[in-house]
């Protein structure tokens, strides 16, 4: 059981669980050794990205405006297959030049992209955004919770700037292994009240004396911890590591790197 | 004639009890005023109160009984922003304060009005690691003084601000700075530079008070043929950093002024630095009329974790352990809480307050035994420390050292070699926060945002009350988030402080009871301190960019 509890600030936790949903996570935790590149590869990449790239889009990749290559930011790329084409084709009308990198090298770049620009990081398969947009609609039953461009619930984070906030490593572990990714402030958390009211909801913001959440019913509430009889607070998120495989992943999180909220 | 002079005497002495703070308000701040800072407890003559450095009042208007009566009497808005670190001095009716950068500025304690500000503008290349802070002003006789971002020192008339003289401390070029309010001993005015990140070598200076003319400097990094020149090795010491940028402490008895002294440099890579480092991270007993090094006691020899020693020196004459002594009660930023004879720097005791794993504990001469932890692995406590520059406080009334510590924070250290280049920030690595999940936040060096996202899994505030005797917190209060806060007790046995959340806290410092509290809003990152004015007994606090004074509910 993963029920995190503290002792601190007025938060009187019981330990039994209150959501069964949390149960027996950890024993489903998914393989994500499932990768396109090796670590051979990145580091290859690496010394590439260092002779060839790093002269115009600088050493951490965000010289050039509207790209930020560590973060995984592009013009008009989202998928590998648009890396490797843009950058053995040139782009930009031309101010980016065509490179006649070998295929090992080709590989080894979009790698090193892909993990971060860190040489010993995992790299990220980036799939087709249209796919990804149907599973997040279809079988991903994401929009249960989470809300893209006003549509959806709004229980989860907001996702309609998460390509612009996350990594493509971030998201793709939030997938497979969100515990992992939960940031601290969005956990849930369960209330009660004197008066007996049950208020469940994700954690919007905490200090010494008062938390304020979003409840399942999708209203802000603010409660003061002297009104509490019980506060308990989950170290798990609510959903579990993802059941879609590997090609559906990197689908999805290429939808997602396409989110980048109001222009 | 002798007749006229006694009727003379006679008349003014009368004046003086019919119109006492008229006729205060024409008195000079004499170094004696200074030195017996306890005797006029309505006044604040000194950055940390007195000259022991207690930021214990003797004020008593305020009580267990009433203090929930505390009302909002002025607010005084900042118009520039940043962190207020500002401590504000009072004497005689007109407070004096600092914003940022740099400017003084005298106003009516009684309701916050502005008498005049002076500004100074920093030169563009002034550099600070840390924020464009300045933590206040020393005064004597009809002057105030403010040390500069740019590393000068600057003489303005107390009574219409206008600059009396005006001069360079250190080298802007190579990024020496000032922060600190000045500590007066004497007549003579004393800073310490900054610039710990950029590769300085620091010192302490002192100045004559009425002229500015150099009394003596004190370089905390010996040169070559100096005891403890040979703690550094080949050029190093040259760069190696070692800034002063807190306001020491002085014992009249002895003679001695106290200063803590800052990391070494490049901070996060001890490996290019090999040796002790003197004099980086230690206390330094100084000679007050000659600036002559009496003794030092290093708390982080060859520091590769920031851990700043620039901690108030807290003095305090007491009995401990069946003997009356002289102490110095210390909470380190490297985890430890020590207690040292200050006649002489030995150590008498040191205990951890946080956990603590870059190292497994003292020796008998209070020196650590290092456990650098493997690369990648977490460092308690983390890079801000287990406390900082915030001031503590002792009462003498309870016995009790206070202060704000940091529970729960680590950092991930990264060192790398580092060239020098003048000027230019020389830190040799970085350090990430230790949180828990990935990319997630961790605590920053202030608060710049009302959502609290790292959350108290990442750090958060713990108010000790320590036992000097036995090193063990016989209370402490906790806080969701960390603070900056520094603390002041009074004769009433209350204690007040915050943190970065806004709340304004009033405990009772026998127990940490919670007595009253109310909500500020910003982060609260200097001490607060009270004052006393036509009978009505004042405490203010800087939270966020506003200055908030508050008085019993009635008080006028």
């Amino acid at each position: 059981m993963t029920i995190t509890t503290f002792s601190r600030f007025g938060r009187r936790l019981s330990l039994s669980a209150f959501c069964s949903l949390f149960l027996s996570l950890s024993a489903q935790a998914q393989d994500t050794s499932d990768h396109q590149y090796t670590s051979a590869s990145i580091q290859a990449g690496s010394r590439v990205y260092v002779q060839q790239c790093a002269l115009c889009h600088g050493p951490q990749g965000d010289t050039i405006d509207g790209v930020n290559l560590r973060r995984g930011q592009f013009r008009t790329a989202t998928s590998d297959e648009d890396l490797a084409r843009i950058i053995s084709g040139g782009a930009a009308g031309g101010r980016m030049p065509a490179f006649n990198l070998r295929p090992e090298e080709l590989n080894g770049v979009i790698a090193y992209i892909r993990a971060g620009f860190d040489p010993e990081g995992v790299a990220i398969r980036i799939g087709d955004p249209a796919r990804g947009k149907a599973i997040y609609d279809g079988k991903g039953e994401c929009s249960e919770c989470h809300r893209i461009n006003g549509v959806g619930h709004r229980t989860a984070p907001d996702l309609s700037d998460i390509g612009l906030i996350r990594t493509p490593a971030i998201l793709q572990a939030s997938l497979t292994n969100p515990s992992s990714t939960l940031q601290p402030i969005n956990r849930q958390v369960r209330l009660v009240t004197r008066t007996e009211e049950v208020v469940m909801g994700r954690r919007l913001n905490e200090d010494t004396y008062s938390v304020q959440l979003i409840d399942s019913n999708e209203q802000l509430r603010s409660l003061r911890k002297s009104d509490l009889v019980s506060y308990e607070l989950s170290s798990v998120p609510v959903h579990q590591p993802t059941s879609l495989n590997s090609d559906e992943v990197a689908d999805l999180v290429g939808y997602l790197l396409t989110l980048r909220g109001l222009e | 004639m002798n007749t006229l002079r006694q009727l003379r005497t006679l008349f003014l002495g009368l004046c003086v009890l019919l119109f006492g703070s008229q006729a205060l308000a024409q008195q000079e701040v004499t170094y004696e005023r200074i030195l017996n800072a306890q005797n006029e407890p309505q006044n604040w003559l000194t950055y940390n109160g007195s000259y022991a450095s207690q930021r214990h009042s003797g004020l008593t208007q305020i009580n267990r009984n009433n203090v929930d009566q505390l009302e909002l009497k002025w607010v005084l808005q900042n118009q520039v922003f940043g962190a207020w670190q500002s401590n504000p001095i009072v004497v005689d009716g007109v407070m004096y304060l600092t914003q940022r950068p740099n400017d003084v500025i005298a106003m009516d304690p009684v309701t916050g009005r502005v008498f005049w500000v002076y500004k100074h503008t920093p030169a563009e290349n002034a550099r600070v690691c840390c924020g464009a802070n300045n933590r206040g002003i020393a005064i004597l006789g009809d002057k105030v003084y403010m040390g500069t971002l740019d590393a000068r020192l600057i003489a303005l008339d107390r009574i219409n601000g206008k600059p009396l003289w005006n001069i360079a401390v250190g080298d802007v070029n190579l990024a020496y700075s000032i922060t600190m309010a000045p500590l007066i001993v004497k007549d003579k005015v004393m800073v310490g530079v900054g610039g710990g990140e950029y590769g300085i070598r620091g010192y302490v200076v002192a100045y004559d008070a009425d002229t500015g003319e150099e009394a003596w400097k004190f370089y905390t990094i010996p040169a070559p043929g100096e005891p403890g020149h040979n703690s550094w090795d080949d050029e190093d010491w040259e760069h190696g950093g070692a800034p002063v940028w807190i306001t020491g402490s002085y014992d009249p008895n002895l003679n001695l002024t106290y200063w803590g002294v800052g990391n070494p440099g490049p901070d996060w890579n001890p490996y290019q630095r090999p040796g002790d480092n003197l004099y980086s991270d230690s206390v330094i007993a100084l000679d007050a009329d000659t600036g002559e090094l009496k003794w030092h006691f290093q708390f982080t020899p060859n520091d590769g974790y920031d851990y700043d020693s620039v901690q108030v020196p807290v003095l305090v004459d007491r009995e401990w352990h069946g003997q009356q002594r002289k102490l110095m009660l210390w909470a380190n930023r490297n985890g430890y809480f020590y207690v040292l004879d200050r006649t002489n720097g030995e150590f008498l005791l040191g205990k951890p307050y946080v956990k603590v794993n870059w190292s497994s504990g003292l020796d008998a001469t209070g020196r650590p035994i290092p456990t650098p932890q493997p690369e990648g692995m977490p460092t308690w406590p983390g890079n801000q420390g287990a406390t900082n520059w915030y001031p503590p406080s002792y009462s003498p009334r309870t016995g009790l050292f206070y202060f704000n510590s940091w529970e729960d924070y680590a950092t991930i250290y990264r060192a790398e070699e580092q060239q020098y280049e003048p000027g230019r920030a020389f830190l040799g690595g970085g350090f990430t926060v230790l949180t828990p999940a990935q990319g997630a936040p961790g605590v920053g060096i202030g608060r710049t945002n009302p959502v609290n996202t790292w959350t108290d899994e990442v750090g958060h505030a713990a108010l000790l009350a320590m036992n000097p005797e036995t090193g063990e917190p016989v209370w402490k209060f906790e806080q969701f988030d960390v603070s900056d806060g520094g603390i002041l007790t009074t004769a009433t046995d209350l204690l007040f402080a915050g943190g970065r959340e806004g709340h304004f806290h009033a405990l009772d410092a026998r127990t940490g009871e919670l007595l009253w509290k109310t909500s500020l809003g910003g982060q609260i990152a200097m001490a607060p301190m009270t004052y006393m004015v036509n009978g009505v007994q004042y405490v203010t606090v800087i939270s966020g960019n506003a200055m908030a004074t508050f008085a019993l509910r009635g008080q006028e």
